[in-house]
């Protein structure tokens, strides 16, 4: 069920825009925002909401890299692989990720802990290789300082 | 007129057309797959890829997408230069690396655009060694099947879907080369024009369901011209046979009428051919048992002469019969004996409309041209349900503001890319005044609704805002005079406004309201048209034949002066009231039902005739435009069944009766149409005449490959059984004869070399998308050049009742509220159920809820009934499910209780 | 030290000066100027003559650009301004600089280009992933709203302007200006054809310019000091500074503001610091990850939009990503493609299908599966995804490094398909 809250926000943004459609996107973002993901349910409710076609929002949903169709983990792990990152070690720290995560790119862990998306470059190519985790970014790093910093996400 | 240079050579073309459209008319074969006449230009597929040079000078030239480019003088352009041939078969290696290659088991092989596109762009060899991305496909319904694999992104089926015909359930999903069309999940696609994709789809993605349950290849299929029977817009159609099985229907472009498109019901109604209620031989009812027992013709023909000698006989017609058919009866019976069968309102509203189309109040658009208008006023119709291709024309009218503010830019009316971005932004004006919510609301500037008083009353009131000289509306609510002076505004400042009604509301008062508006607004405005939609496939044809109103023939047979009823492809349970039918029923000693469904009324007969229905059939309807057009059979009947008219000269000829035994022709039904009725001259001009020969040959309705004749009746007989023979149209049923450019009347199919897809059409138009070669077929039978048109006086306000009363109006649905589609599973999967629509606090007060039953009864009519909760219905107002299965027939719209309990 | 309007005031770490300190080191001065001592068409005026030419990528001259705007009591209204700060080319990081670092310098470049154009609303359309400048925008915008900089009848002069954020939902193509209008609208970011070109009808069908970060961040400079000072910031003939950057194997990767025209052989030795121990130059991309690689013999062109087109690349976003002689240039390539399919849009099909062939061609040579004719697959499509010949640039951008790459590193492909494996695996 869509909160009242987010309701809320979404009617919020809606009165700003241009039109329905407009809002759409802000409209995803808001629900994915506390949930993660989107998911069928939400997709309909949403579209219920906003009074747009499911078919309608979904395309406009699929077409998006950051608008997630499918369940998340609680972190998400944005994995820079374009050009620069790749050249200074992008490859070890997937393997890394991947190994101690037990997943391999676009999985979630069992225990819903982590969800690692390979994702275009950051724009901080200056700190390559570079991840972003929620809305942290760590840059620079070698495989063997991801321990530490995958502990501070429960 | 532009002069362009194509490989240095001069030609003509329109100026500011597409340059691909240009070419394709001037004769040239340019690939293509996301254009598409009727959808415009949006450049994506990269196909149709031309080289574009800057002067005679230049000698490299640019590569542009020809869709893209305006037409202009001094043009110069190479199709065939090796780059810009190199890059066209590019694309297709391109899309042919995803592509599964099943030609030999996908419906579409033989008539795939993608395949004459691979072979017009000149690729061969795959060198694509990965790989093939897969897609799961969707379960889309009753009338579409979807295999996307197939999919080669031209992004039609959304831009025809969404764009052009309003749906909102088939979508574009995803991105990069994972885009998916479908719906965002399995079920049945909504819109009432789904079956186009079909067309529409260059390749195998999207195809005909029911085709798919007895598929033919295109090659193998028989054809002819045909106009559908089940609607009163008269769309054209083509139909195709194999062993004596329909097995689709295809559109038949006609550029006045439906152009590239039809709808559902008329794509897919025609099942009902093969319908287990066909009537196929002759039976009688064995006097003993009460038994309908088969029986010899030749015997039937002795009865039925003997009950014409006994005299008082009389016909009763019917408006899904053909003017011939008709006619052949009136001859029969002589015009005193001859009533038309239509219902009382229809009856009335197709005499009215034909008598407004003469007056010549205003110009009359054809179908097509409803597209162009900018501002339109519907009157209580609910387009989509009864007259659909209307509907599908009204979306397009809304769109003519957002063109034109496009050419204020200088951009081209093509660009649909443009177009689309804009369309939402400035909407035409497009007002509905509707008894019930609509499936067009969702386009309209503004609905209203009412009764079809009320609706008559704000047409009045539009057309005193036009020209005050016509009598004010009296008591009319404030917020009614504010919509009246809005749309009144909107129409009379419009450069084609047009009026749209008919007989859907079953309301005079509201087609003469229609007819007011359109008169005031044409006075000033000859651009000025008015529309009015008709039931049936030959309503009006049927009018012109001045039978007379059903309710005499009952008063008649009253007084005892009816013997015996001969009645044509009508179920007169359809046009009155149960009782009035049962009792006529006993009144008449005979009743001889000639029919191709066996009806309630053909149930009750005493001796049936099978006819031929319109696959088999060769005839005249007159569509709600008074364009008459003829269809022709696409096999000869099989056992007893006979067209209409050939078998009532049969009878007069056996009996006797005139010259009748002359009659063995449609030819020469007409010659005595056409003698007796000086109006219809017309009818002459329709077709060519049976003896017409293209240099001595007939025109074939198969195609030079059709496969098997040989055999294809090798289990009844191992000799090759020898073709029918039409005497009645220049066609044959055979492979052999003239196949190139017979006139459009006559054209069984669309093929040209190189070009096996629809887009064969290509081939047989003057100007794509324009008329066809020859001119669009059908003659306008009413001329409305004399203007002698009077305004309607506005009806007087009944009172409503008082009590516990509702108005039951008429509903009517695309699919259910058809005789004839009905009996077609693929649509009768779409019936919606017999409901009766009300509003939530009328239901409350009656007890009921969404499904509860009640019982609904009129002055001589009563029916049992669920409820559908609507919050579009006004209160008061009840939807009563006319003409759908099971349903009774009530004289609507009528004051009626409601009360709980079945 | 030479002169860096755009990023003088930033300083990393510390975060963007707030409305008061921007306003204390000249802020919003441009703005006062423009909107009280000019008007619309000598603002214009000024940044044509400057000689700005946009920064986004393609170097069309701004001024030019907003000259085609409809203007007059009869221009379609509203019209709309569109700061483009989608900046998701690879190798790219230099308008995130300028979001983080000083969010006001953007907010009046803003104002006062809609000014010159009339616009009455601006959108900032800047990525997801941008968090840290998208709160440095939240917060710079609600204060300008609350000075008064934005919103009716700015600083008494009549005119209004309302400015939003729109945060990407993340698409290459969003970057793409008509994509990027497609975005705004809620619709599926795929190009729109142009003619019509969008300073005609862009935004629901409105007149829209769509400008990169750093040429907006240039007009409140060009305004205040004038036409003359902007283009005696340059080195060559195009005006300016220009923000430019280094990624890859360099000691001291980064994103400085030079002057227009600076050579690469200083950008890269002195401000990068040379490549990094043990490392030699194998070859670079100018500008992004779109442009065509350049070989050491380039060092000594001048990074401006006509001395690296002469050396038959473009200077793109300004933006270099060195490849080094121990990274395999097959494997680089291949990155760059697997990114340009994955981005595809999939509206049209040379794009669509094509790039996905040349991504798995690559990596089948890089994997060791190549074969002789993979060769001719690749130049086959450098040759037929030339511009013009897709619906919009992506395409195009996307052969630049692979027809160079092809050109310069053949026997890499070579190797790799003899081999049959990747020699730096
Ligand atoms: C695929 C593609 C991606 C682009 N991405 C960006 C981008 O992220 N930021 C940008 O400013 N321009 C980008 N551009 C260029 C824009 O289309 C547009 O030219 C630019 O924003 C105009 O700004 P300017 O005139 O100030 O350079 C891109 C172009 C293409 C073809
Ligand atoms: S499904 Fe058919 S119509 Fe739709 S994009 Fe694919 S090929 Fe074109
Ligand atoms: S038909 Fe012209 S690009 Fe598709």
């Amino acid at each position: 069920m869509l909160e009242e809250i987010e309701m809320r926000e979404i009617d919020e943004d809606r009165a700003r825009c241009h039109n329905t459609r407009a809002g759409m996107i802000e409209a995803l973002k808001i629900v994915q925002r506390r949930r993660g993901w989107i998911s069928d349910d939400v997709l309909y409710e949403l579209s219920a909401h906003l009074g747009v076609p499911p078919g309608e929002l979904d395309s406009v949903a699929t077409f998006y890299n950051l608008i997630f169709r499918k369940p998340v983990g609680r972190h998400r792990i944005l994995i820079c692989d374009s050009v620069t990152c790749w050249v200074m070690g992008e490859e070890d720290l997937k393997r890394r990720l991947s190994e101690k995560l037990g997943i391999a790119p676009g999985e979630t862990t069992r225990d819903g802990r982590f969800t690692l998306v390979p994702n275009a470059c950051l724009g901080v190519c200056d700190r390559a290789p570079a991840i972003m985790i929620d809305d942290d970014l760590h840059t620079g790093l070698t495989p063997a300082q991801l321990d530490a910093i995958l502990g501070r996400y429960e | 007129m532009a002069i362009i240079y194509i490989e240095n050579k001069p030609y003509q073309a329109p100026e500011g057309k597409n340059l691909l459209n240009a070419c394709l008319s001037l004769g040239f074969n340019i690939p293509y797959f996301c254009w598409h006449p009727a959808l415009g230009s949006v450049g994506a597929c990269r196909q149709c890829a031309v080289k574009k040079y800057r002067d005679e000078s230049d000698t490299r030239g640019q590569i542009v997408m020809s869709c893209m480019e305006q037409v202009a003088g001094g043009l110069r352009i190479s199709i065939d230069d090796p780059e810009v041939r190199e890059f066209r078969a590019s694309i297709i290696e391109w899309l042919m690396a995803n592509h599964p290659h099943d030609c030999p088991v996908c419906d579409e092989g033989g008539e795939c655009h993608l395949q004459d596109m691979t072979v017009m762009a000149g690729h061969a060899y795959r060198r694509y060694r990965f790989k093939k991305r897969t897609y799961a496909n969707q379960e889309l319904g009753p009338f579409i099947n979807h295999e996307m694999n197939r999919c080669i992104q031209c992004y039609r089926c959304v831009r025809f879907y969404r764009d052009y015909a309003g749906g909102r359930d088939l979508e574009v999903f995803s991105a990069h080369d994972h885009v998916y069309f479908g719906r965002h999940d399995h079920g049945t696609l909504e819109s009432e024009f789904s079956g186009n994709l079909a067309e529409v789809c260059p390749t195998g993605v999207f195809t005909d369901k029911t085709l798919k349950k007895h598929y033919t290849r295109k090659w193998d299929l028989q054809s002819a011209a045909s106009v559908c029977v089940h609607c009163g817009l008269g769309c054209n159609t083509l139909v195709a046979e194999r062993y004596g099985s329909v097995r689709r229907i295809l559109s038949r472009y006609n550029g006045a009428v439906n152009g590239y498109f039809l709808c559902d019901r008329g794509r897919f109604g025609y099942e009902f051919l093969s319908s287990a209620k066909r009537i196929r031989r002759a039976a009688k009812r064995n006097s003993a048992s009460g038994a309908m027992e088969p029986a010899d013709k030749k015997i039937i023909l002795r009865s039925i002469k003997e009950i014409i000698a006994g005299g008082r006989v009389i016909g009763i017609g019917s408006p899904r019969a053909s003017v011939e058919s008709n006619f052949a009866l009136r001859r029969l019976v002589g015009p005193d004996n001859f009533y038309s069968g239509m219902s009382a309102a229809e009856e009335e509203l197709t005499a009215l409309s034909i008598r407004i189309m003469k007056s010549g109040c205003a110009s009359f658009p054809s179908l097509r041209e409803t597209e162009k208008a900018d501002a339109v006023f519907v009157l209580g119709e609910d387009v989509t349900n009864t007259a659909p291709m209307l509907a599908l024309a009204l979306r397009q009218s809304v769109k003519n503001r957002a063109a034109a503010s496009l050419k204020k830019n200088r951009i081209p009316e093509w660009d649909n890319g443009s177009l689309c971005v804009i369309k939402d932004e400035e909407p035409g004006p497009l007002f509905v005044a509707s008894l019930l919510p609509t499936r067009l609301d969702d386009a309209a500037t503004r609905i209203f609704r009412g009764s079809p008083t009320q609706i008559a009353r704000l047409g009045q009131a539009v057309a005193h805002a036009v020209n005050e000289n016509l009598p004010a509306v009296s008591g009319l609510e404030q917020a009614v005079a504010k919509l009246a002076e809005e749309i009144a505004r909107e129409l009379t400042e419009a450069s084609a406004p047009l009026v749209v009604s008919g007989a859907g509301c079953l309301s005079g008062p509201v087609m003469e309201a229609a007819a007011n508006i359109a008169a005031a607004l044409a006075a000033v405005n000859p651009r000025a048209g008015l529309f009015l939609a008709l039931p049936e496939s030959n309503s009006f044809g049927l009018g012109l034949l001045s039978g007379k109103p059903l309710d005499q023939a009952f008063q008649r047979a009253e007084k005892g002066e009816v013997r015996a009823a001969i009645i044509l492809e009508n179920d007169l349970y359809r046009r009155s009231e149960k009782k009035r039918v049962d009792r006529f029923r006993e009144q008449c000693r005979h009743v001889i039902v000639l029919d191709f469904i066996d009806t309630a009324t053909a149930a009750k007969a005493e001796i049936i005739l099978p006819t031929a229905p319109f696959a088999e059939a060769d005839g005249t309807l007159v569509n709600n435009e008074g364009r008459g057009q003829r269809f022709y059979r696409v096999m000869d009947p099989e056992e007893d069944c006979r067209p209409g008219w050939r078998m009532l000269a049969e009878i007069m000829e056996y009996a006797g009766i005139g010259d009748a035994g002359q009659w063995t022709t449609i030819d020469d039904i007409i010659a005595g149409l056409c003698a007796e009725e000086p109006e219809l001259q017309g009818m002459r001009e329709i077709a060519p005449p049976a003896e017409f020969r293209i240099y001595g040959q007939r025109v074939p309705r198969q195609p030079h490959r059709y496969s098997g004749r040989t055999a294809m009746k090798a289990h009844e007989d191992i000799h090759e059984h020898k073709p029918a023979l039409d005497f009645d149209s220049p066609l044959t049923f055979s492979m052999e004869g003239f196949r190139s450019g017979p006139p459009p009347s006559l054209i069984p199919f669309y093929w040209s070399a190189g070009w096996n897809s629809v887009h064969a059409l290509n081939k047989f138009q003057a100007e794509i998308g324009g008329p066809l070669r020859g001119g669009d077929p059908g003659i306008r039978m009413v001329g409305s050049s004399h203007k002698n048109f009077e305004y309607f006086k506005p009806a007087p306000v009944t009172p409503t009742p008082g009590g516990r009363e509702y108005l039951l109006v008429p509903y009517f649905r695309i699919f259910g509220s058809e005789e004839l589609s009905v009996l077609s599973p693929s649509i009768a999967g779409r019936i919606p159920g017999n409901l009766l629509l009300m509003n939530e606090s009328d239901a409350k007060r009656i007890g009921a809820g969404n499904g509860s039953l009640v019982r609904v009864a009129v002055a001589d009519a009563g029916a049992s009934l669920a409820v559908k909760i609507d919050p579009g219905i006004p209160e008061g107002v009840a939807g009563y499910p006319a003409g759908m299965p099971g349903v009774e027939f009530m004289n609507l719209p009528a004051w009626g209780a409601i009360t709980e309990g079945g | 030290m030479a002169e860096r309007p755009l990023t003088g005031d930033i300083r990393p770490g510390e975060g963007p000066p707030r409305l008061t300190e921007y306003e204390r080191r000249g802020g919003y001065a441009a703005l006062k100027k423009a909107l009280k001592q000019m008007d619309p068409a000598g603002v214009a005026e000024e940044v044509k003559r400057s000689g700005l030419r946009g920064r986004g990528g393609a170097g069309f001259p701004t001024g030019a650009k907003w000259s085609f705007v409809p203007m007059g009591t009869d221009a379609p209204e509203p019209k709309y301004l569109v700061a483009n700060g989608d900046e998701m080319e690879p190798g790219t990081f230099k308008d995130r600089y300028l979001l983080e670092g000083n969010p006001h310098q953007l907010i009046e470049g803003m104002i006062i280009a809609a000014f010159a154009i009339q616009a009455s609303v601006a959108f900032i359309f800047i990525r997801e992933e941008y968090r840290e400048a998208c709160a440095a925008l939240t917060r710079a915008l609600a204060e300008a709203f609350a000075a008064g900089y934005l919103g009716g009848n700015i600083l008494g002069s009549g005119f209004n302007l309302d400015m939003k954020l729109h945060v990407s939902a993340g698409r290459y193509m969003c970057g793409e200006e008509t994509g990027l209008i497609n975005a705004l609208e809620g619709r599926r970011a795929v190009p729109r054809w142009k003619p019509p070109y969008p300073q005609t009808a862009g935004l629901w069908g409105k007149p829209t310019v769509v400008n990169n970060i750093e040429t907006l961040c240039c007009v409140p400079h060009i305004v205040l000091k004038g036409a003359e000072y902007f283009k005696g910031l340059s080195r060559t003939g195009e005006g300016g500074t220009k923000l430019y950057g280094v990624s890859g194997k360099v000691k001291n990767p980064g994103c400085w503001e030079l002057p227009m025209g600076t050579s690469i052989r200083e950008i890269l030795e002195e401000h990068a610091g040379g490549m990094m121990g043990g490392f030699k130059l194998k070859g670079l991309l100018p500008g992004g990850a779109s442009t065509d690689f350049l070989l050491e013999e380039h060092l000594d062109v001048n990074m401006d939009f006509e001395s690296v087109a002469k050396a038959g690349s473009r200077m793109g976003t300004g933006t270099i990503i060195v490849l080094d002689d121990r990274t395999c240039p097959v494997g680089f390539i291949h990155n760059l493609q697997k990114f340009f399919s994955r981005e595809s849009c999939g509206w049209c099909t040379p794009c669509r299908e094509g790039l996905a062939w040349v991504e798995k061609t690559l990596a089948a040579i890089e994997e060791g599966r190549g074969t002789r004719e993979d060769i001719g697959i690749l130049e086959f499509h450098v040759r037929l995804l030339a511009p013009g010949r897709t619906f919009c640039a992506l395409a195009p951008g996307a052969m630049e490094p692979l027809g160079s790459g092809l050109k310069f590193f053949r026997d890499d492909f070579d190797r790799h398909i003899s081999a049959p494996s990747c020699p730096w695996r």
